[in-house]
């Protein structure tokens, strides 16, 4: 891609092209590849700019992303992961943005071959006048048969003028495959808050301790820093 | 001579839920080592005289004074209140999904003590203190374990309430209809929980109730009667066998 894209390509249409338009060009996605029977685990801190990954995971490979888009003005994560035979794979990502910032995740994850597994947990946060995005694919090859693609997209809004996307697509060209995909926009709980305000927890106080619980399961089993950067980054949209 | 300062005194209390009257001018004093019962038909305004001194947000004060020892009660934040010692047990305790409920009651026992300008609780200390209100309502530590509420029935969740009162152990505990959804047992439990936790000289209790059961394990050293958003009669625990026999129509 040569030309700086405009919002009619779907995987841009949330971004943020000024900023984008400063990045412009973009080096190539790193490439990674896991060979047969490995294992791979990688933690991405994004606190601005775009960064790519593509990755192979050859046969019965499992390989594990957590990623935090946090405190950028524009913080964008692709991931596109091939799974072979066997493969496994699991996306847990987390973006918590505030002010102005525009977060994104988009991620592709092809099953190419039978009996892979993948997982994507995708979780965002904004407040503010922030927008969070998430854009999540998963392409199941022809004779891919008995392919397990999982993805679960939520999404928080601290304030009325912050905006989340979620957008989960599947496209599918086997028939024996197992595709869940849930997806859910909303607000803190106002009868949560209230319960913890009850037992004397002080108002910010709350909303931290509901939103790390919301954004638990996308950081599950990532390295503590993290988790400590996710934590940073959400006491400073509150 | 000095005044005693009553722990809790409301007067002329009125207060409105989406701009309609509920509380229209409520009377009540509960000075420490007592026990109260409200009772009263559905829509009395008895849960909203909870939420109204709990602070919940939507229940508006229009007219009227609570005074909890000796400070203004409607000047202060919710969670202020709490830390204050007033404890509100719910009817419906809400679910927290992700936080435990140990991970709670650690915050919010330590977030008490801040706002009194004592260190936290150790880990150590915490769990010592956690299991041994947990043992007093029978409650496994492994339910404490567990995300606040989350699947929990009807009783596990009063009794779970219960726990944390003991841990927070306030001066006052307004108890919404706690013995709802409780099967003998569990009311038992609840009710000798609330007698070991609150019934001490310096502590009082409010509790809400339609029936006269939980009276039975927590006897009430006063009972009154809400109907249309005040106190229409009260008196000693007899009357609220005269409710059970005769009805609120019949006694109000």
């Amino acid at each position: 891609m040569t030309a700086l894209p405009t919002r009619k390509a779907e995987a841009w249409r949330y971004a943020d092209l000024a900023a984008l338009e400063q990045l412009w060009p973009l080096a190539e996605p790193e490439a990674i590849t896991v060979s047969a029977g490995g294992d791979y685990t990688r933690a991405i801190l994004n606190t601005g700019g775009v960064i790519r990954i593509t990755l192979t995971i050859e046969a019965k490979a499992s390989a594990t992303i957590h990623v935090l888009n946090a405190s950028a003005t524009y913080a964008r994560v692709e991931i596109e992961a091939t799974l072979h035979e066997g493969a496994d794979f699991t996306l847990g990502g987390v973006q918590i943005a505030g002010g102005t910032q525009t977060a994104e995740i988009v991620a592709t994850v092809r099953h190419i071959a039978p009996d892979a597994t993948s997982r994507q947990i995708l979780r965002s946060i904004a407040g503010g006048t922030a927008t969070a995005s998430v854009l999540g694919k998963v392409y199941v090859a022809k004779g891919a048969d008995g392919t397990d693609g999982q993805q679960s997209m939520r999404a928080m809004l601290l304030d009325r003028t912050a905006t989340a996307n979620a957008r989960p697509e599947l496209e599918i060209h086997a028939d024996d495959v197992q595709c869940a995909h849930g997806c859910a926009i909303g607000e803190l709980d106002a009868n949560g808050l209230f319960y913890l305000a009850a037992r004397g927890i002080e108002p910010s106080r709350a909303k931290a301790l509901m939103l790390q619980a919301f954004i638990a399961e996308g950081l599950d089993g990532a390295e503590d820093n993290l988790l400590a950067h996710a934590q940073a980054a959400l006491e400073a949209v509150l | 001579m000095t005044m005693l300062t009553s722990m809790l005194a409301i007067e002329n209390l009125h207060a409105s839920v989406a701009d309609k009257p509920i509380l229209k001018g409520l009377n009540l004093t509960i000075n420490a080592g007592e026990v109260h019962a409200i009772m009263g038909p559905n829509g009395a305004g008895k849960s909203t005289t909870g939420y109204v001194l709990g602070g919940r947000p939507g229940y508006e004060v229009t007219e009227g004074s609570a005074t909890f020892n000796g400070q203004d009660l409607f000047a202060l934040e919710p969670h202020e209140r709490a830390a204050s010692g007033l404890f509100l047990g719910f009817q419906y305790p809400v679910e927290i999904p992700g936080v435990s409920n140990l991970q709670f009651l650690r915050e919010a026992l330590n977030s008490q003590r801040k706002f009194h300008d004592l260190p936290p609780l150790s880990g150590g200390e915490f769990i010592k203190l956690a299991k041994e209100k947990a043992g007093l309502l029978k409650m496994d530590m492994d339910m404490l374990k567990r995300p606040v509420n989350v699947g929990f029935s009807g009783g596990e969740k009063k009794r779970a309430e219960m726990v944390q009162m003991g841990i927070l152990d306030p001066k006052l505990a307004i108890l919404d209809e706690t013995d709802s959804g409780l099967d003998i047992d569990a009311l038992r439990i609840c009710g000798e929980g609330i007698n070991a936790i609150m019934r001490k000289p310096d502590k009082a209790v409010l509790l809400i109730t339609h029936y006269q059961r939980l009276l039975d394990y927590v006897k009430p050293d006063f009972v009154h009667v809400l109907a249309g958003g005040r106190i229409v009669k009260s008196g000693g625990p007899e009357l609220a066998l005269e409710l059970e026999e005769a009805g609120y129509e019949g006694v109000a």
